[in-house]
């Protein structure tokens, strides 16, 4: 299982940067979320996986014991996810108030701070 | 010790605020400064003679061993006498010379600034210190260089003199970083007690390399001598003060203080006196194609530079001494000569050598003080010059080798520097004085007076030899030679091979002198070799690189965020693929897919079949669509695989942000075909590797085993310290806290961008 996860992570980091690099704004916005999206894959897969062992205590224990999937990994993404939300948010309105001040969604015409370019 | 270095800066400080009351007829009295700099260190002179060492001590970064520590031997003494005594002498004649000048308490600042950086660097034990003040008396210059900033040439010739000097600060540094690994100190005078080791240590050569090109440069040696006539278009008493008499004698200083550390091996003499013998005579022959004053002096100062540079690399205490009495003798004659020359240039309007005559009969006190700076500059008894020039030809003649090519070298470097010294402090004033100039009147005494007084010092000196040799010559011998051996400065040897070479040079000097005119003509013909002048080639070097570095920036800054992520993305795939593929082993368990579900088969080809229709797709809200089935898909792998939480905060984002992103986007363009196939392959060949390096990435980590011992502690104690059960929450909420607090004042940041984003309201003009 593993290995496929290995790669599904692969494929989105290709797809992720693959995007970024487009010339549209959109594109880089979708890229940079498949990205994030890469990245928590990959913390989780490293943290190794375990099926249907959530990290919760039971009720009448006090301690965890035995089998159970790791929770640090988790809180990390949990953080990571929270985050690029906050971050894509904040793009996809970044991205409409400049293409409503600029008229474009090409990146390519928005590497020059000159006004009248 | 501390004192006498922070006097200059603290005046220079002072001027900032209360400059405006020096530029009247009390800017003499800033003089005062030097003047009394030197009565301090004349106090010295008589326990210096003794053989006294004086050592001071001033913790600074003494984690680093960066100390100000100070040393005041004869060397140091030499050169602080000089340079206040000349400083004063610099002070009082600049004065009048810049007389209701807008700026006068500005140039004032510098020298004194100037003056404290030469000082700090002459009495520096510590060579990080040194380092500093070397570095500060270059800062200084460039200020002092350009002081006519409205002219373009002066800021060229300051910025070149910056750029040739700074290098060699920074090789300064370098030696400095490299003597004191090896030493294990940064004391000079510690270092004494390890010149073995440092002679026999690998890094030896790079030592003097680093060395020499800091020294090499600072004293206009060849190839790096152009700077020091571009210096030339400084104020007169700038040039006087900085470019003859002290600080393009840092790097002879720099030399001297090296040698009981540095000269244990041939290399040392070898290039010393290559370099040097080059120097001398390549730029003695310059002499002959000028006829500007300055830069005949500029010339003959570089010669002079050489001769200091030769005799050190000759090394033997009689050379030694020898640079010694050369030192004093260059400073008071050349200061002198360039004094006078800014007298003739501030009179007569012109330093244009063909054109000046007789001037003898306006200015006579300026007169006699060049004609005697002529006479110790070209050796002529009973002056200090004729003793310095004895013991030149004393060191070269009893040299182990090739004593007679040296004793050529030096003896023609001589009789041109004879011929300089005729040119600059004699010709004017000779002859029929032209219609034009009979106006001319004497000058304030203000700027006659130091040059006779520097010159008859020179004469003095001369006729009592005895007070250069207990003062200077002596204690820099013990301090300097490894053996000393008694000596005595004479005027008078006897007749002997050195008397010869003596008056060999005086009768060859004149004979030139009554010779050779300056012409235009000749400086024509020496223009047309500047092609092949090591200026024009270190200038085009410095020329093509920065074409070089504007292609680099180029090359790299486009502006194109693809751009930056294509070279970012390469470069990580080289270095990580350089690392997977080195040692590359990779052992696949596969015995984990037997175990495989249905559900998560379905999950996969789910998240795989969105990734690849977000990227494919032309609709962009098919694209948002499906980005948002790749979210669901990654809630339902979290669920499937022990994470609830993560599942649901997943699960809320994608939905939030599915639907901002198609509250926004009917606002947006259609996409755009924007990019030419050949660019898609492109990208898609770099990301595509990426990806699989990526992936190879994982399982390599995943054959290793982990480390789980947080982990265990998080199990262990979750309820325990925290009073939570789901051990998730409590890493966030509990143990890692004020993480969580920092998180979230990120996400009030971000959605007050989001508001301000959403309500700023631009005004018209700037819409445009």
């Amino acid at each position: 299982m593993e290995i496929l996860l290995a790669i599904i992570t692969g494929v989105l980091y290709a797809s992720g940067i693959y995007m970024i690099m487009r010339r549209s704004m959109v594109k880089l916005i979708l890229g940079i979320i498949l990205l994030g999206n890469g990245v928590n894959l990959l913390i989780f897969v490293l943290g190794r996986i375990t099926k249907g062992k959530p990290p919760i205590i039971d009720s009448a224990e006090k301690v965890l014991e035995g089998v159970y999937a790791d929770p640090i990994p988790q809180a990390l993404i949990l953080t990571a996810i929270v985050i690029s939300f906050g971050l894509q948010a904040f793009a996809i309105i970044l991205m409409k108030r400049t293409f409503k001040v600029l008229k474009t969604d090409d990146l390519d015409q928005l590497n020059t701070t000159d006004e009248d370019s | 010790m501390l004192e006498a270095v922070l006097l200059g800066f603290l005046f220079s400080l002072f001027l900032v605020f209360s400059g405006s009351y020096l530029r009247g007829r009390l800017a003499v009295l800033s003089s005062l400064i030097p003047l009394s700099l030197f009565i301090y260190f004349s106090t010295f002179i008589s326990e210096i003679a003794d053989g006294k060492v004086f050592y001071e001590n001033h913790e600074w970064v003494p984690s680093f061993g960066v100390n100000l520590s100070f040393t005041l031997d004869g060397l140091s003494l030499l050169f602080a006498l000089m340079i206040t005594g000349v400083g004063t002498m610099v002070f009082v004649y600049s004065s009048a010379y810049l007389k209701n000048h807008n700026y006068l308490d500005r140039f004032y600042g510098y020298l004194s600034l100037f003056m404290a950086a030469m000082l700090g660097l002459v009495l520096s034990d510590n060579l990080m210190s040194m380092f500093i003040f070397w570095e500060l008396t270059s800062i200084s210059s460039f200020y002092l260089i350009g002081f006519n900033n409205d002219k373009e040439d002066s800021r060229k010739s300051a910025l070149i003199a910056l750029g040739v000097t700074g290098i060699g600060g920074l090789m300064l540094l370098g030696g400095a970083i490299l003597l004191g690994d090896v030493a294990g100190t940064y004391r000079i005078s510690e270092m004494l007690s390890s010149r073995e080791a440092i002679a026999d240590s690998s890094h030896y050569v790079l030592i003097l390399i680093f060395i020499f090109s800091a020294a090499f440069t600072k004293s206009a040696q060849f190839p790096f001598h152009f700077w020091l006539p571009e210096a030339m278009k400084a104020p007169t008493p700038v040039s006087t003060y900085l470019h003859s008499a002290t600080m393009v004698k840092a790097g002879v200083y720099l030399l001297f203080r090296m040698t009981p550390v540095l000269n244990g091996a041939e290399i040392w003499h070898t290039v010393l006196i290559v370099v040097g013998g080059i120097t001398m005579i390549y730029s003695a022959i310059h002499i002959i194609f000028r006829t500007d004053l300055k830069g005949i002096l500029a010339y003959s100062t570089i010669a002079a530079l050489g001769i200091l540079v030769f005799l050190i690399g000759i090394g033997t205490q009689a050379a030694l001494v020898a640079a010694a009495v050369f030192i004093v003798v260059h400073a008071l004659y050349k200061a002198s000569l360039f004094l006078i020359t800014g007298i003739i240039d501030h009179e007569t309007g012109t330093r244009d050598v063909t054109q000046l005559a007789g001037l003898r009969k306006v200015m006579l006190p300026v007169a006699i003080a060049g004609f005697i700076a002529a006479l110790i500059s070209g050796g002529v008894p009973p002056t200090l010059g004729f003793v310095g020039k004895d013991l030149i030809y004393e060191s070269t003649l009893h040299f182990k080798d090739n004593a007679i090519l040296l004793t050529i070298i030096a003896l023609s470097t001589n009789v041109l520097l004879f011929y300089a010294g005729f040119i600059a402090g004699v010709k004017p004033f000779m002859g029929k004085l032209p219609k034009k100039f009979e106006k001319i009147r004497l000058p304030s005494p203000l700027m006659w007076i130091p040059p006779l007084i520097m010159t008859l010092a020179g004469l003095v000196f001369g006729l009592f030899p005895g007070l250069i040799e207990t003062a200077v010559a002596k204690p820099i011998a013990m301090a300097q030679a490894l053996q000393f051996e008694e000596f005595h400065l004479k005027l008078w040897h006897g007749f002997n091979p050195i008397l010869a070479l003596s008056a060999t040079t005086l009768v060859l000097g004149t004979v030139l002198y009554f010779v050779l005119k300056p012409k235009h003509s000749l400086e024509v013909t020496i223009a047309k070799l500047d092609s092949i002048a090591p200026k024009t080639l270190l200038l085009n070097l410095s020329e093509g690189f920065a074409v070089f570095s504007k292609f680099w920036t180029n090359f790299f800054q486009t502006g194109y965020l693809r751009h930056y992520l294509f070279i970012v993305v390469s470069f990580l795939i080289l270095l990580l693929g350089y690392l997977i593929f080195s040692d590359f082993s990779l052992s696949i368990d596969t015995s984990s897919l037997a175990e495989l579900t249905i559900y998560e088969i379905s999950i996969l080809i789910m998240l795989l079949l969105g990734v690849l229709y977000t990227v494919f797709t032309k609709s962009r809200l098919a694209a948002v669509a499906s980005l948002g089935v790749v979210g669901l898909s990654f809630s339902l792998l979290f669920l499937f695989y022990s994470a609830p939480d993560l599942a649901m905060t997943q699960f809320s984002v994608d939905t939030l942000t599915v639907i901002l992103f198609v509250l926004v986007l009917y606002k947006l363009p259609k996409y755009l075909n924007l990019s030419d196939i050949r660019l898609r392959i492109k990208h898609g060949i770099i990301s595509v590797s990426f990806g699989v390096l990526i992936t190879i990435l994982i399982l390599k980590v995943l054959s290793e085993p982990k480390n789980t011992e947080v982990t265990e502690f998080y199990a262990e104690n979750a309820y325990k310290l925290a009073h939570g059960k789901n051990i998730v929450n409590v890493i966030l909420v509990d143990f890692r806290g004020t993480d969580t607090i920092i998180e979230i004042s990120v996400l009030i940041v971000a959605a007050l961008g989001v508001f301000g984003l959403l309500k700023l309201k631009l005004k018209t003009k700037d819409k445009k």
